[in-house]
């Protein structure tokens, strides 16, 4: 039988992806931040997932306007790395894994989450820059991976609280497949900040702090926190952060922290770390 | 066109892009999307107005994309993930962008700065409601 052994939750901010695709990040500006996701490093080395299921979202790359899909599973064999206007990033094929992708699929829209089903699926910096953090720049991935993209551009995104439920029956989802293989879930994007507007650059340690904390030992708490109150305190942005609890919801309600990692700033962003075993 | 009122309308200096946003915006950000593939991006190089002519844009929306209006193209219904293509094509970065959307003069080294110390502070900027009038 399939088993969630762990979730890692994560920012995936572009200029990570380049500060690792040029070998940037020794220098003073980026070593506090790599010095502090060093640990998940570690720790993916001794876990060793079979497959990752990365929860991010695409940054008006394979979708635009045209199609908005709330939430998309990609259950194709290969997914290229996006060209998001620098060429694509100097990174491996990411390879998937169409039967679990799609008994996933299977699985959630039987459940009650109606998936849109993606085949020929780009990837950009939403997917790759959180693969490159946890494995570096190896020649090709070490796990399979299925992307699940979340729409969180268009107002209005799924809720929070339906995240953590789709959470939920991803779990169920991962554990009614028969093939013993080892899964991590990804939860990505955030932690408070703002591209646009004349509030551009804002940060809210205090709401990140606090928002951590209560995501790793009381997650539905947050659940009630409402759109208009992500982009107030965390910035027109910082509403990515609803794409965590979908990996939240995946854990257990009680969970161990390996790790947590917070710091200011990467770019215009709160950068955020968080590694989660089930007790 | 009527929209209802929303919970966030009070953000100051928040361009939140709902369904009215992307109505008024939508050709603007398909003409910056097309940006994605390099020979859009010799067309549009080689007469920007010209290649404008292929979207039914606003006069005003043709004229804050050909002048660069970084907030002005938020304001007529622009989306930063996609107005921002139009800056990568302009060779800029994110703090290029977010200074010049500041709307007080910032500077980019001034916005690097901001981030560097902390970023924008969340006090003054939660509500309309709160910001000094003046």
């Amino acid at each position: 039988m399939a088993r969630l052994i762990g979730g890692i939750g994560t920012s995936h901010v572009p200029a990570i992806g380049a500060a690792i695709d040029r070998g940037k990040t020794q220098e003073p500006y980026w070593k506090p931040l790599f010095d502090g996701v060093r640990p998940v490093r570690d720790w993916i080395e001794q876990v060793r997932p079979d497959v990752c299921i990365v929860i991010y979202n695409d940054h008006a790359s394979r979708f635009d306007l045209s199609v908005i899909p709330t939430f998309a599973i990609g259950v194709g064999a290969e997914f290229a790395p996006h060209d998001e206007g620098y060429g694509p990033r100097p990174v491996p094929p990411v390879v998937g894994d169409p039967a679990l992708a799609w008994h996933l699929t299977e699985s959630l829209i039987l459940d009650g989450f109606d998936m849109t089903i993606v085949s020929d699926l780009t990837v950009d910096h939403g997917l790759t820059v959180p693969l490159s953090l946890v494995y570096g720049q190896p020649q090709a991935w070490p796990c399979r991976v299925i992307p699940l993209c979340v729409n969180v551009i268009q107002y209005p995104p799924p809720t929070g609280e339906r995240c953590y439920r789709l959470g939920q029956a991803l779990r169920r989802a991962i554990e009614s497949y028969a093939p013993d293989v080892t899964v991590a879930v990804f939860g990505t994007g955030g932690m408070s900040h703002q591209l646009q507007g004349e509030r551009a650059g804002l940060i809210n340690r205090e709401y990140d702090l606090r928002w951590l904390e209560g995501f790793v030992h009381a997650p539905e708490e947050l659940l009630k926190i409402g759109h208009a109150e992500y982009l107030r305190e965390t910035g027109s942005e910082g509403i990515e952060l609803v794409m965590w609890l979908i990996m939240r919801g995946a854990m257990d309600p009680k969970v161990r922290e390996i790790h947590r990692f917070y710091h200011v700033p990467v770019s215009n962003t709160a950068y955020g770390m968080v590694i989660l075993e089930n007790d | 066109m009527m929209n209802s009122p929303h919970e966030y309308d009070d953000i100051p200096g928040t361009y939140v892009f709902d369904g009215s946003h992307n109505r008024l915006g939508y050709h603007l950000n398909m003409f910056c999307k097309s940006l994605d593939v390099a020979a859009n991006r010799d067309a549009f190089r080689s007469g920007e107005a010209a290649y404008l002519d292929h979207y039914p844009l606003t006069p005003e929306q043709r004229r804050a994309i050909l002048e660069r209006q970084w907030l002005e193209m938020l304001r007529l219904g622009g989306n930063i993930y996609y107005t921002f293509k139009l800056a990568i094509f302009d060779g800029l970065t994110m703090q290029h962008a977010g200074a010049a959307m500041s709307g007080n003069g910032m500077t980019t080294e001034e916005f690097q700065q901001m981030m560097l110390a902390g970023g924008r502070s969340i006090t003054g900027n939660r509500s309309r409601r709160e910001t000094p009038r003046g």
